[in-house]
Parts: structure tokens; sequence; C-alpha cells
């Protein structure tokens, strides 16, 4: 951040990209801060769902979609509780946790990205071996996490896909969300956090290869789940931009017949997804995968590819049928009849569907 | 008349208590406002020809939920209702004065009236007024609140009452009176004249008649309240409070001439003799809109701030904390540290979003995020037991008769049935209108489990002809008043039950059932709800069997049911729906089954068959166009056939999940044969694959069992299938011939007695293939006596008798086709 030239970032963190934002809602913010918070609920609400202030601010939305679910999480992290975002890929979790830790601590840089490889040092701390060596154990051969740093100075740290953690890192966390203090056994000591500190983690619990959260962890963290966009609009359009930004990122052409293709197969994932039709008629089974709007980009990104290098330069229902059909069947024997099932039952009934039909029965 | 000696006369003092119905803080403050005022006669709001029933509501078996049922007598269709929970004002109201035996009465225009404006045509579309003003709302919005249920949670339900319990009916009274000073209802002098008012109230408003020349409903009746409470203090009470909904306070504290009033009541029109009852209503049911016009959405909810003396984060807790045991009873951990957090979440969000105290909706959103940990399923819970709580009334049983008993007793004296408690049989011929009618009624009664007559089985062979046993138990009386909670005629009543049962059926064989019974007790309105229902529970279920168990009985009402266009369209994708999930989950549903499992999923292919069969005949397509190669194409029936022949094709069960019974795969060939969709040369082929050695002897003990099921007179006709089954019983080594003898001796004892001996004088004969094999081993035809028997064959088939017949195609009775002979 600071050795890096202004200017050539990619992309700056939420409390620079929108500093001046934040300065006015700081400038109007007359309710009650809780402590060491920069800005109060009301407003930090506000700033992530948008609105025009006293003063003629006009504050840009951040998060679109339920009032309700940005005044849960905002309330969450005023009750000094953790707060864990829950949600399928695709639902902007981590956009909503890095503007929630700007808005409130004026800083959104302290981050633990979880992989299956976090060590407990990214949650806890390690040590700077030379001045272990040279100096045995002190304050100054600490190398504190990014959750340790946070509990010192009274600030909110977000843990990023909390679920790929392996379980027994994940509770290291345990005594920090209760006892809001990290024993330094080696030191004889702890760290005590400040008032202001908190945790935001995002995860996701229904893709393949995550670790559930225990029990003991899963009842200190207050539960939002983010819901996928609402209408079929907003994610024709979600899946439209993200296909062209991927398309032109990769290099593929621009071809005919995207649009309707891609509401065909955003329809078919919103069916299974939702379990009924898009008349609300007919009530169908879902499979076991998640059919996230991450994956309708990419099956849509894929059909792109096959359209244009080994099909007519048109992309057309049996570039995608292969891709939805992966996408949907995962459990080779239920998903299998579910997928038929909405075939026969669904598919076979829209007349407009005739090619989207048939390509399917083609690949099953 | 001297007006002003009138009033002076009349020394009496009125308090207004101006409530929102069904609200629990307006309960609280009602109580605690009488508790102050020590009335001498209390005045409420609710239908004056219900005074005599009042007395009832002392009594500890009325048990609320309970509504007061009102009905022109002989309609009991129209009747409308005016339901009370413990923590309605009203209630709270009623139970005061009855304790304080203070005398108390309902003012508002009689029910009579209404029935006879809605009878008007202008008066029609208002439906007698029942679309009532929402005062709240427009002071919500005036307040910067959209959302008018929180703004009244916040202002007043969520209010303790103060130190003085009249405080809050002063200050609603003054808003109510704000919100009409530019509206001339009360205003004396005005009748019914209304400037064009602003959306919002005159929107709400039942507005004038046609050219502002005939009164509004509203004023109709706050002009009838104002003569009732001038009668009370004329009567000599001194302390008098009304009950009523806080938009008529205004209008009833306005000085009026009493001519004025009477001036605009004499122009009603006559008014219908109305019956009025108590009947159990139900927490699900106050949300309906009728008589008080006005629905709760959680009735739950409101019980707990009734019940709840404080506000404060106690209450809360309580909440949480029957959350919290709720969620552990199914299964879903919940701590107590968790419900701390819930209460300290749910009023920090109530702080954030400016609200006094913790409504509905913040308690909601920190169970969800806190107790449910996001899950939505362990919200329904919640909400279904929480927030809406369902709770069934009682009445007394001698409280007099509900509107369903009149109807009954019409329907009992139109069709000449007398309820006899000593029992007697009824033949009924459906063809003769009077008997339909009766059969209708039975039907109907015994989904309302008014079990007066029970339909006796076996008696009587034709569909036209019903025989019922009949016997009214006394008891049934009281079993007629908790019937009465689904609707106010019999029809009516058995249609919400059926509506009812629909949403608790538990399997998609219940739902079919279902189904049949709308067509039996000719209930169309109730059959869309039960076929989504069912087409719900086909779609997201995946027992294939418990679908095949549905599918018979929804066929049979297909076939039989004489449904009306439309229905029959539902009925009939519901049905082809059906069998073509049972069609796709044939083969996993067949595999992998026990002894037991696969008898009972023989009779179930075989019930499925059939039903496709009349599926089939139903839709009036021909069988004649067949292409069972694809099985993506072609009728329900040839699709079924292909899904059999893939039955039929299954590797014989070697452990466990692995392959089909022999039992099912030989019903399958059988099924498929008798059908003319595989020939006999095809049929010995499968025989024989499953009698070779390589197979387990048991398999083909079963194979040959399920084969046969079909009747066994094919053996007769078809010798070479005799010596396959012979040449494989002799190869049969002589430990597993004994192990097999319980198998063979079931499969061939369900044959026929003659086929039987039939099979046993051939065998005895000689070897049935060495005797030369094939259907040519028969004896020659005799065709004299083949000749005599045409003309009647003729005859059966409805052939001209001149020209000869082309002999039908050989084909071998099944058993299913004697039984039903």
């Amino acid at each position: 951040m600071s050795d890096e030239q202004a200017g050539t970032v990619l992309r700056a963190p939420a409390e620079e990209a929108f500093a001046e934002e934040l300065a006015a809602l700081e400038r109007v913010d007359d309710r009650v801060r809780p402590g060491s918070w920069r800005l109060s609920p009301w407003a930090v609400a506000t700033y992530l769902l948008g609105g025009t202030l006293a003063d003629g601010t006009v504050v840009t939305p951040k998060y679109v979609g339920p009032r309700r679910l940005v005044e849960v999480a905002v309330a969450t992290l005023a009750t000094d509780r953790a707060l864990l975002l829950l949600g399928v890929p695709g639902t902007a979790k981590t956009w909503v946790s890095e503007h929630l830790a700007a808005a409130i601590s004026g800083d959104s840089t302290l981050l633990v990205q979880g992989t299956a490889g976090t060590g407990e040092e990214a949650v806890r701390y390690g040590w700077n071996y030379a001045r272990l060596l040279a100096e045995g154990p002190s304050r100054a051969a600490l190398v504190p996490s990014p959750v340790l740093r946070a509990m010192a100075a009274g600030q909110l740290v977000r843990v990023e896909e909390l679920t790929r953690i392996p379980p027994d890192v994940q509770d290291a966390l345990i005594t920090v969300l209760s006892e809001k203090a990290l024993p330094i056994p080696e030191l004889g000591g702890q760290t005590q956090a400040v008032r202001g500190f908190n945790l935001i983690a995002t995860a996701n619990d229904r893709d393949r290869g995550v670790n559930e959260l225990s029990s003991a962890l899963r009842r200190r963290f207050t539960t939002v789940v983010l819901p996928l966009p609402a209408t079929l609009d907003q994610e024709v359009e979600i899946v439209a931009r993200r296909v062209g930004q991927l398309g032109r990122a990769l290099e593929l052409p621009e071809l005919p017949g995207g649009a309707q293709e891609i509401r065909r197969v955003v329809t078919v994932f919103r069916e299974l997804r939702e379990g009924v039709t898009a008349d609300g008629r007919t009530k169908v089974r879902t499979p076991t995968g998640t059919l996230s709007t991450a994956e309708a980009i990419s099956v849509v990104t894929h059909g792109l590819a096959l359209a244009a290098h080994f099909g007519d330069g048109v992309l057309r229902a049996r570039d995608l049928a292969a891709g939805v059909l992966g996408a949907v069947v995962r459990d080779q024997v239920a998903d299998r009849a579910v997928w038929r099932e909405y075939r026969e039952g669904v598919l076979r009934e829209r007349a407009d569907w005739r090619d989207f039909y048939r390509a399917a029965c083609e690949f099953d | 008349m001297n007006e002003g000696e009138r009033e002076a006369e009349m020394t009496g003092e009125v308090t207004l208590l101006g409530v929102r119905h069904h609200g629990p803080g307006s309960a609280r403050a009602v109580a605690a406002a009488l508790t102050a005022l020590r009335p001498d006669a209390v005045l409420i709001e609710g239908p004056p020809e219900a005074d005599e029933l009042l007395a009832l509501a002392g009594r500890a078996d009325l048990v609320p939920p309970v509504a007061l049922l009102a009905h022109p007598v002989g309609e009991p269709a129209r009747a409308l209702s005016w339901p009370f929970a413990a923590f309605s004002p009203e209630w709270v109201a009623i139970r005061h004065a009855l304790a304080q035996g203070v005398p108390v009465r309902f003012v508002d225009l009689p029910a009579a009236a209404r029935f006879a404006l809605a009878e008007e045509p202008a008066g029609s579309d208002e439906r007698a007024g029942q679309a009532e003003p929402d005062p709240i709302a427009v002071l919500a919005a005036a307040a910067g609140q959209p959302d008018p249920e929180a703004w009244w949670e916040d202002v007043v339900e969520h209010r303790l009452p103060d130190r003085d319990p009249l405080a809050p009916f002063e200050a609603i009274a003054e808003a109510m009176a704000e919100l009409r000073a530019d509206d001339p209802v009360g205003t004396p002098g005005s009748p019914g004249v209304h400037p064009g008012t602003g959306a919002g109230v005159g929107a709400a408003r039942p507005g004038p008649g046609p050219a502002g020349t005939r009164p509004g409903f509203g004023e109709l009746r706050e002009a009838y309240m104002r003569l009732q409470i001038r009668a009370a203090r004329r009567a000599g009470h001194r302390r008098i409070a009304v009950v009523c909904g806080a938009w008529h306070v205004p209008a009833l504290a306005a000085p009026r001439a009493a001519g004025a009033d009477r001036l605009l009541l004499a122009a009603l029109p006559k008014r219908p003799r109305t019956e009025v009852s108590w009947v159990p209503w139900s927490h699900g049911r106050l949300a309906l809109r009728s008589g008080y016009g006005a629905g709760i959405e959680s009735p739950g909810w409101y019980q707990h701030l009734f019940d709840s003396a404080d506000r404060g984060p106690a209450a809360l807790a309580r909440w949480f904390a029957r959350a919290a045991e709720l969620l552990r009873g199914a299964d879903h951990p919940v701590s107590a540290a968790q419900v701390i957090e819930a209460v300290r979440l749910a009023e920090t969000l109530a702080a954030l979003r400016g609200r006094p105290v913790a409504g509905l909706a913040e308690t909601l959103d920190a169970a969800r995020a806190v107790l449910c940990e996001g899950s939505e399923i362990a919200l329904a819970l919640v909400r279904e037991q929480l927030v809406v709580g369902e709770v069934l009334g009682q009445v007394p049983a001698d409280a007099p008769a509900v509107p369903l008993q009149h109807d009954l007793t019409r329907l009992q004296r139109t069709l000449r049935l007398r309820p006899e408690p000593t029992g007697r049989e009824l033949v009924l011929d459906l063809r003769k209108e009077l008997d339909a009618a009766r059969s209708l009624l039975l039907h109907r009664l015994r989904l309302l489990e008014l079990d007066w007559g029970r339909p006796v089985a076996g008696r009587g062979s034709g569909t036209f002809k019903e025989v019922w046993q009949l016997c009214w138990d006394p008891g049934l009386a009281v079993a007629v008043v908790t019937a009465g909670q689904w609707g106010s005629t019999v029809e009516a009543a058995a249609a919400g039950r059926l509506a009812q049962l629909a949403g608790q059926a538990a399997t998609p064989a219940e739902l079919a059932r279902l189904a049949e019974q709308c067509l039996l007790a000719d209930l169309p309105a109730a059959l869309p709800a039960v076929l989504a229902a069912l087409a719900d529970r086909a779609a997201l279920g995946s027992d294939t069997a418990a679908l095949a168990d549905a599918l018979p009985a929804l066929v049979r009402a297909l076939r039989y049911g004489d449904v009306r266009g439309t229905d029959r369209g539902a009925l009939e994708q519901v049905a082809r729906g059906l069998a073509e999930r049972v069609r796709i989950g044939l083969g996993a549903a067949c595999t992998g089954l026990s002894g037991a499992g696969a008898a009972a999923m023989r009779d179930r292919l075989e019930a499925v068959h059939r039903a496709v069969a009349l599926l089939e005949s139903g839709a009036g397509s021909r069988l004649d166009d067949r292409s069972a190669s694809d099985t993506a194409s072609g009728s329900p029936a040839d699709r079924w056939a292909a899904a059999l022949a893939g039955l039929a094709d299954r590797e014989p069960t070697g452990g466990p999940a692995t392959g089909v019974p022999g039992l099912l795969r030989g019903r399958a060939v059988r099924l498929l044969l008798d059908d003319g969709r595989l020939t006999f040369g095809q049929a010995r082929r499968r025989l024989g694959l499953a009698l070779s050695g390589a197979g387990e002897p048991a398999d083909a003990a079963s194979w040959i069992e399920g084969f046969l099921a079909g009747g066994g007179a094919l053996l007769l006709h078809d010798a070479q299938l005799l010596g396959l089954l012979d040449d494989w019983l002799l190869a049969v080594p002589e430990q597993e011939f004994t192990a097999l003898l319980p198998l063979l001796r079931r499969a061939f004892a369900e044959l026929e007695a003659g086929v039987r001996r039939g099979i046993g004088a051939r065998i005895a004969a000689g070897h049935p293939a060495a005797a030369g094999g094939g259907p040519q081993a028969e004896p020659p035809l005799d065709q004299q006596r083949a000749d005599a028997a045409l003309p009647t064959v003729r005859l059966l088939l409805g052939l001209p008798g001149g020209t000869p017949a082309p002999s039908p195609p050989a084909r071998i009775p099944r058993q299913s086709d004697r039984r039903a002979a």
C-alpha cells in the first residue's frame, strides 16, 4: 500500500476509493458512535445502502439487496459480536465485509485470507526467528497476525473464506471471540482486545471441500446469509457483464446469440436452485450442486469458447448444454434423475426451447 | 322537540376508548382504563344481535379465539364474523364488564342492516362496508414510518399503561380528530356530502353512494352508535365506557342532533332476520378480514405482548428463551449465551432503526441471525409456532346453533333424511336426482368427520349404486360445532376441510384419495388446491413407490369423475406428470428389494399398469401409432411399456442394490405379453433365459411366480412354454428343489383350478415339447361349433350381422378381467 506508487495500483482499498463519501458522512453524523468507531451504526448503514445526506452529498449504494440484512450486520458489529457472512459464490460477501471494515474502522486491510494451508500463525502470531534466536522470546521477536494487530488497535479484522481454513486453526479463533484476549504463553502474558475490535468472516457453506465450522465457533458468530440476486433480470445482467469482462480478458470474440442463451442458462439455474419454475406453477426437485451465479458465468464463458473455436461463430444451445449438464449433475445418480425430470417435465414443454431440449437430450 | 332540554336531562358521562381491533396494547390500555373508570355500562362496537350471547362470554368453557358469526336466516353462506382473541380490546372489555356485573352491549349497526345494504345493487360493491379506513397507515405516513404496523406497535401497542390510564386514549382521539378534520362525517347538517378527499383516508373509506345522495356506510354505523350511546345515557347510566375502533372516536364525540341521525337511519332498507352464534376460531383465521375489517398476521406475537407485563429486555428474553426451547426440541442446539446475544442484537437493531423497543421485525431478524444461525428453515418453525402460534378456541356445546347446523338441518329436510339414532341402511341410486344429492351430503359430512352415514362396502355392483349405514349419534351435534370452524355451510365447510387436509397430507397417495373425494363430494372448488399440493409433493418426493400408490386413485378419479371442463385438464395433467415420474423412477425403485418389498412392488406395478392403460384410453389417443423405441416421444402407454421392457432386461438380484427381483422381471414380461407388445416367441426366449442354468433357481422360481400371476391359461395354449418349464424343473438339483418347493407351490396355487388340472393332465400325458410342441399341438378347431358362436360374438362386439366378421385376435383372458367380470 504505502510502498506502491499512487495511480499504478489496480484497485484501491475501499477507504481510499470512497474517502470523500466517508469524510462527508463523518461530518454530518451526529449520532452516538460505539467505542472507536469512525461512524455511527446509522451512518455505516447509509454508507453501504446509499442515500443523500443533509449537506447534499450523494452516497452511492455499495450493496444492492435487502436493507434488513445490512442493518443486522451493522447492529451485530455494534454489539461486539463477530459477524459471519454466509452465501454461495457471487453474493458480494467479500465486498460487503470490506466496506463494513472501511466504514467502521477506516481500514479494510487487516485481512486473513483463508486457504487449506492457512496456519495458526495467520490467526495468532508468528516469530521472527532471527530475533527469537538472538534475543530469546520477547515482544520484539513476535510477528503479530492481522487478528492480533486489530485487537491491539481496536479495529476490524476480516477473515476471508473461513470454511477453507483447517478446523484446528479455525478453533484458535474461539478464545479470541469469547474472551476478547489472545494468550501468549511464551511471553507469559496475553494481548487484550481494545474497544472497537471485532471480526468479520465470510464463508461458503455449500461448496465441496470446505471444513464445516465447529458448533462452538458457529455459536460465537451472528450469521447473515447474503441471498442470490433477487430477480432473473438482475442475475442475467450480472452474468452478462461478467462474461463480457472475462471474454475480453480471454480475448474471445463477441458472438451473436449471447443475450438469449445467457437468459436461458440463468433461467435453468434459477429454476433448479429455487425448486420452482419461473412462472411459479410447477415445482421441481433441486440438485445437490450450488448452481451459483459464478457457475452460470463459467458455463457461459465455456460455451463462448466452444462456439468461437469449434462452432459456427454463433453461441448456440449445444455449446452450453454440456456445461449446464456438468453444473447440474454433481451426484451421478440423484442429480441425473433430477435433471431428467426437469428436462422432460419443464424443458420439453417450452415451445421456443426446442433446440435447447434437443441439445440437452443429446448430451445426456 | 327541544333538544337542549333533552341533553340537559342526560347527565351520564361518556368515555370513548378508541382501540385498534386485536391490538394487545389497546387491550391492556382498555383494561387499565376500565379499572380506573369503574363504568356502570360498557358499550362495544359489535353486532347488537349478539347481545343475548354476551353472557356466554363469561363462561369458562368459552375459550378464545372465538368469533361471533351472523348470517341471514336460511343463508349461512353470507355469514359475517367478528373474531375475538384473548388479546382483543373488545374481549377484554366484555370480560371486565361481566366480571364486574356491569351491563354490556354491542352498539354497532346491526348485522342485519349490513346484509340488507349488501343486497342493494349500489351497495353490493361495498360488501356492506367491509373495507374499514386504515387511519393507522395515514398516521404512520405522517410520522414518516413506511410500515404502519411497526409504527402503531411503537407508539401504542408497546407502551404500558401510563400513570393516567386515560391519557393514551385522549392522544388517540386527538390524532384521529386531526385526521378526520376535513371529513364532514359527524358534522351536523351535512349528511353524506363528501368533498373529494385526498388519497389515503378517502381512498380507504367506503365512499358515498351514487351522486352523493346516499349516506356512506361508515356514516350509518356512526349514526347508529351515537343513538345507542344516547339511549344508554337516557337509561340513566352515569359512567359509560365505549370501546370502538379508534377511527370512530371523533364522530362519536361530535355533538349531533339525534333527529339527523334518525333521519339517516330511516332510509335503511328492510332488514332480513338474522341469526348469531359463537363459533370456535383459530389464530390462523384471525388474519381474515371480516366484521371488524381488520386482520392480523402475527397473533402469537400479540399474545406474547399481551401476556408480558413489561416491555424491557426481560420480555424479549422470555420470547427468545421460548424460541430457543422450540429449536432445541427440533434438534437445533441453542445455547443460553446465544439467547443473551439475541436480546442484545434485537435491542441494538431497534436503536439503529430508531424504534423505542424491539418489535416483531427486530426480534425475527435477531432470531434468524443468532438463534437460527442464518437458517430460514429453522426460522420457519419459530414463525409458525411463536409468531402465528396456532390456537383453537372452544365454544360450549349448549351455545346456540351454528350456521353449519342450520344448513345441515335445511338439507336434511329437503333431502328427506331424518337424523335417527337407530341405525338403518340406505340404498341410493345415483341416477336419481334426490339420491345423488343425498350421496353428496353424506360424502361431504364424512369429510367433516361427521360420520352420520358410513358407506357399506361390497354391496351392489354397479357404480350407480351406493349403500350407506345411517346412524345419528347425538354426539355429532358437538362435531357440527367443531366443523363450524371450516365454513358456515356443509359445502363450504367440506371444501375448507379438504383444503386443510391437503395441506397436512403426508403422502401423495393421501392427496390422490383427497382428489377422488373432491369428485365424490362434488367440490370442484377445492380440487385445484389438492392437485397443486399433489403436483408439488410429486415433484419433490423421491419415493417412486409413494407416487405409484397415488396414481391409481387419481386415474380412477379422472375416469369416473364428472369433472368439469378445466378441472379435467388439470387432473389429467397431474396424472400424466405422475405417470412420467413413476416411469423415470421405476428402475431404481425396483432395485435391491427384499422378498416382501418385491411382492408389494408387484402390486404397485400392476396397479400402475392398469392406471396407465386407463389414462391412455381416457385421453383418446389410440394405441395404433406405436413407436415405443423412442422413449422421448410416444404416448404414456408406449413410454410405460418401454420402461417395463427395460425392467425385464435387468440383471437378476445378485446381492443388495444390484438387481431386480425375478418376481418383477417375470411380471413385466407377462404384462407386455398380455398387451401384445411381446410375441409368444419373445416371451419363450425370456422364459428360457430366466430358467437357464446360469441363474439362481430361487430367482427363476420367483420369475415364474411373477410371470404366472396374470393367469396360467397360456401354459395350456403354448405347449413350448410348458415344455421349457418342465425341462427346467426336471433339471433342478434335488436339494435345490426342496428349497424351491414353497415358491413353486405359491406360484401355481394362484392359478385357476381348471388351469391347474389341465396342466396336470398335459404333463401326465407325456413330455409336452416332445409331443410336437408349439400351438399346432392343440386339437384341430371344430369349425361348426365355432361358427355357431359367431353371431353372439358379433352381437357383443356390435358388428353388423351380415358381413362375416374377421375373427378377433386370439387373446388369453387375464385373471384381472375375470375378476372384473
